[in-house]
């Protein structure tokens, strides 16, 4: 198990943003939080990464406890964390947001073949690589914040919200490029509203509802789900006896 | 027109001392939006170590340089360490408040007798003034070190902002203290970086201050430092080429002012631009408006 989260309760001044939830990744899943907007799941990544502090429960990465650790501490032991929104910097270029993603790297040789890598893997980078980032558009912005998140070279990848904003196109491209990023090894827990897509690429799925895990299993169980196909993918439930 | 020139660079020797310290103001709020109204007290610090260091202990003034900038560097850390980071994400009115606090400290603080003292100093010249005729032009040596020192160090902290790893560090938390944890930054450390770097440049500016006006006193921050607050708004409060720009420009109204129009009102016509720069282009001159995609 690479990441253990036991009842896990988080708060925003008074209001229980999440009620106590226990998840859990295994080495080289890819498993998702799906649900509606405010239903918690920005919040668990970002108590994950360390941005936000739980009240209770625990979360163990690879054995060890990083309940509580700091941020800038967390991504060293290997969670890479790209949030909502790319969060880029705009006041960057393209290729310095890119080395900010290796902060934590002192060989620079290895910075550099990894900066090869991610702009191999996204082209669009290496031909803006000298652009200020907030030049970007949506999609490569996206892009980059996903390249500036290998950067790290992190065992767990936190994505939230990939497809936000974007075209169709372009979300099943970015898809395609977490499965594939997946297939070469990292772990990834995806936070996505569209679960529709969210549902194709994963292992495995959890639902959260209102800061609580209502349902969990395998991806393609959770696809035939009529509860979730009513609910999270847009159909209309079909009702016996009626 | 000769007269004129010199009163240019008069300006201009003023103007690049007011950027030493219209840098750390700008550099602070760059990156947590806080005006560390202690910084024109800082700057009164290194000027009086710079002092003791020379005149009193007897260090070579290279020596008594960087011990000024060193210990001003642990001052400004220590400040925010005490007096801002526990305020950190209290409402800005908060840190504000705190700081004028720390400003009065440092001022009265400096004043008992076991400090600094009440009483005005005469700093000692460590060399003689020496004047060049130019085309015309008398030249003192003082402005010549002013220009070289103050030029070297804008080199210096360009260098460091753009091209090293820190200073890459601090244009992310400048923008989002979050994002740049996620990075792995330690944005504490940063913060405390950035308050060190802009104190040892309010000392180096109260260094040269002291030699071109030589005459110190528990006091003497004050004006320099609301000048340069001037300044940094006037250029755009958090860029950095503002500042300098904002200080250049000050340098030269005030100068300008007191040779042709009065010396008496020189400040006045100084913090008239404040106000006016705040009511008719409340971002600064190289300021531009958020077009930041969301």
């Amino acid at each position: 198990m690479i990441l253990e989260v036991k009842d896990l309760e988080v708060y925003y001044g008074a209001i229980r943003a999440l009620q106590g939830i226990s998840f859990s990744v295994e080495k080289g899943e890819i498993v998702t939080l799906i649900g509606a907007n405010g239903a918690g799941k920005s919040t668990t990544l970002r108590t994950i990464s360390g941005l936000l502090v739980p009240r209770r429960g625990e979360i163990f990465f690879q054995g060890q406890k990083i309940t509580r650790l700091p941020a800038h501490k967390i991504v060293r032991m290997g969670i890479s964390h790209v949030p909502e929104g790319r969060q880029i910097f705009p006041n960057l270029t393209v290729k310095e947001n890119l080395l900010m993603g290796a902060y934590t790297r002192n060989n620079r040789a290895e910075v550099e073949q990894s900066l090869e890598e991610v702009m191999t893997r996204f082209p669009r980078l290496r031909e803006r690589a000298k652009q200020l980032a907030g030049t970007l558009s949506g999609g490569e912005q996206q892009m980059l914040a996903m390249g500036r998140g290998l950067m790290s070279k992190p065992t767990l990848l936190l994505l939230d919200e990939p497809s936000m904003g974007l075209s169709p196109l372009l979300v099943e491209e970015i898809f395609e490029i977490i499965k594939s990023i997946n297939r070469q090894g990292t772990t990834i827990l995806l936070v996505e509203q569209n679960a529709y897509m969210a549902l194709q690429v994963a292992h495995r799925a959890y639902v959260l509802e209102t800061g609580r895990i209502v349902l969990h299993g395998k991806a393609e169980e959770l696809r035939a789900n009529p509860r979730i196909r009513s609910a999270y993918l847009g159909e209309v439930e079909e009702q016996d006896g009626v | 027109m000769e007269y004129f020139l010199e009163q240019v660079l008069n300006g201009l020797q003023l103007g690049l001392m007011y950027a030493l310290i219209a840098l750390g103001y700008t550099m602070v709020y760059g990156i947590i939006q806080l005006i560390n109204f202690a910084h024109g007290d800082v700057f009164m610090v290194g000027a009086f170590l710079g002092y003791f260091g020379f005149a009193v202990w007897g260090l070579p003034l290279p020596a008594a340089i960087l011990l000024a900038m060193v210990a001003c560097a642990a001052l400004g850390v220590t400040i925010e360490r005490v007096a801002y980071r526990p305020l950190r994400y209290a409402p800005k009115i908060a840190a504000l408040i705190s700081a004028i606090g720390v400003s009065l400290f440092l001022e009265y603080f400096s004043s008992l007798k076991f400090v600094f003292g009440p009483n005005y100093r005469v700093v000692p010249r460590p060399f003689a003034e020496v004047n060049w005729k130019i085309a015309g032009l008398t030249v003192t040596n003082i402005q010549v070190i002013v220009f070289v020192v103050v030029v070297a160090m804008l080199v210096l902290l360009q260098f460091l902002i753009y091209r090293t790893k820190i200073g890459m560090a601090m244009r992310t938390v400048a923008v989002d203290h979050n994002a740049a944890r996620l990075m792995g930054v330690n944005v504490d450390n940063v913060i405390s970086f950035t308050f060190a770097i802009g104190s040892a440049f309010a000392a180096l500016g109260g260094i040269l201050y002291a030699l071109a006006y030589p005459q110190i006193h528990p006091f003497m921050g004050i004006m320099p430092g609301l000048k340069a607050f001037t300044a940094a708004v006037l250029g755009g409060i958090g860029i950095i080429p503002g500042a300098v720009l904002g200080a250049l420009i000050m340098g030269q109204v005030e100068t300008l002012t007191a040779a042709y129009v009065s010396s008496q009102l020189r400040d006045a016509i100084a913090f008239a631009i404040l106000i006016l720069v705040l009511l008719f282009r409340p971002k600064g001159l190289l300021g531009r408006t958020e077009t930041e995609k969301v």
